[in-house]
């Protein structure tokens, strides 16, 4: 294989491969929020007006 | 009588006449193993392994000292733990037992800018190659844009054992250069309206069995798709782990101080050892010094690029800058994130964010090493 053909073939396959299996990461990190989400507490969301960190 | 006790003496200025005679490559590496300590001591560069690595050049390169000859110390350093992958391996378990997870479960999108993140080590690849390194040199190059010490350590020992000095010191220098690499690209990159989105903060929507349960969720996930790269990211998912089941306090405080502190000075040592003058003073290292500056900035430009497409398209919810925290170098990235967005809005609150693409880069260097490891197995070149 010439050296340009396992650039190119790395390069492909291995950005595509790393952006897809973080996409599965992400998809079955939610499923696991879903799955287990926290007890007693519900969820909150705020929007940021810059205050501090928790 | 008299002649022995001449003979006796001259063994004592061999060294002397050694660098006189042939070692003005010695001389070099000495005066760069000064620069190295100079820079941990007087400006901080992370001198956890500078210190290390530039006394290990300094001793290395002593004429007739024989360190990293058969049965040297450093020798003995380089073969136990670098050439068996131990070093490396048992960093990550410190690394792990040191992250938390927590601000990318908070919002798990945001770890696809951890995968964009990783373009630079691809396209530097393709430039070392056209520089005409080897395959596998180009590989261990390119690893360099992973901003990840002990990844770059790791692929390079497998497949071009003879750059671990210039690799590994050229990642470890960027990664605590970030704060002056970064910012120039991130302001270039974005618009005035861009660094100044304040985005959501969401907190408390994670369980404690989310949190257990995420290391071996990602151990299972990334083994099975890229098998090769399974030691490095069940290393970290073990650390991790340990942190997080709750249950192991001891062994967790072992591996984020006594076990990462004690491998850390051995490691810092073996590299410093493979920084002898006449191996290392080449044309070549300058190469991959200036790819590895290259790596980085590429990592920076796709990740900003790639918040700038998450903004698009969740009608101006995030903001871009966070997308240069998508490297590894943890947590120094989200910190500059922080510092760029605070001149634009004092009161923008980025750094939850921000930690979060960074441990998504953590996972995304780890990560892309580990396809590619995967890939050269498969195209049978390893």
């Amino acid at each position: 294989m010439d050296k340009w053909s396992f650039g190119i073939s790395v390069t492909i396959v291995g950005m595509g491969g790393t952006l897809l299996t973080l996409w599965l990461l992400g998809l079955f990190t939610r499923l696991l929020k879903w799955a287990f989400p926290p007890e007693g507490a519900p969820s909150s969301t705020a929007q940021n007006q810059g205050g501090e960190a928790k | 009588m008299i002649e022995s006790i001449f003979i006796a003496l001259s063994g004592l200025g061999a060294g002397f006449a050694y660098l006189v005679t042939q070692g003005l490559p010695n001389v070099v590496m000495m005066v760069i193993g000064g620069v190295l300590l100079y820079l941990a001591i007087k400006k901080d560069v992370e001198p956890l392994l500078l210190v290390p690595i530039g006394f290990g050049c300094l001793l290395v390169n002593m004429p007739l000292g024989d360190l990293m000859e058969q049965g040297g110390i450093l020798r003995f350093f380089y073969d136990t733990g670098i050439i068996t992958e131990l070093f490396p391996l048992l960093i990550f378990v410190g690394i792990g037992a040191m992250t938390d997870f927590s601000p990318l479960l908070e919002n798990p999108k945001i770890l696809m800018l951890g995968a964009a993140g990783q373009f630079g080590i691809f396209l530097t690849l393709l430039l070392a190659l056209a520089l005409g390194f080897s395959q596998l040199e180009s590989v261990c190059i390119g690893i360099i844009g992973a901003c990840d010490g002990p990844t770059a350590i790791y692929v390079t020992t497998q497949y071009a054992p003879h750059l671990l000095g210039a690799v590994s010191v050229a990642a470890y220098s960027y990664m605590s250069l970030v704060p002056i690499i970064q910012p120039p690209i991130m302001r270039l990159l974005t618009t005035q309206r861009e660094k100044t989105i304040r985005m959501e903060m969401v907190q408390g929507t994670i369980s404690k069995t989310t949190k257990i349960l995420f290391p071996i969720l990602v151990t299972l996930v990334t083994g099975l798709i890229a098998p090769k790269g399974l030691p490095l990211m069940g290393m970290i998912m073990l650390g991790n782990f340990l942190k997080e089941s709750g249950v192991v306090a001891r062994l967790t405080s072992a591996s984020e101080n006594e076990i990462a502190n004690v491998v850390t000075l051995f490691l810092g040592l073996a590299i410093g050892g493979t920084m002898e003058g006449h191996a290392f003073l080449r044309a070549q290292t300058l190469m991959i010094f200036a790819l590895g500056l290259v790596a980085i900035c590429l990592d920076t430009v796709a990740g900003v690029l790639f918040g700038k497409l998450m903004c698009f398209l969740s009608g101006g919810k995030i903001n871009p800058l966070i997308g240069a925290a998508g490297i590894s170098a943890y947590p120094m990235a989200a910190r500059v994130v922080q510092h760029q967005g605070n001149l634009y809005d004092k009161k923008n609150y980025l750094l939850m964010h921000a930690m979060g693409a960074n441990t998504g880069g953590q996972i995304g260097s780890v990560m892309a090493a580990a396809i590619m490891l995967s890939i050269l197995k498969g195209m049978g070149l390893v």
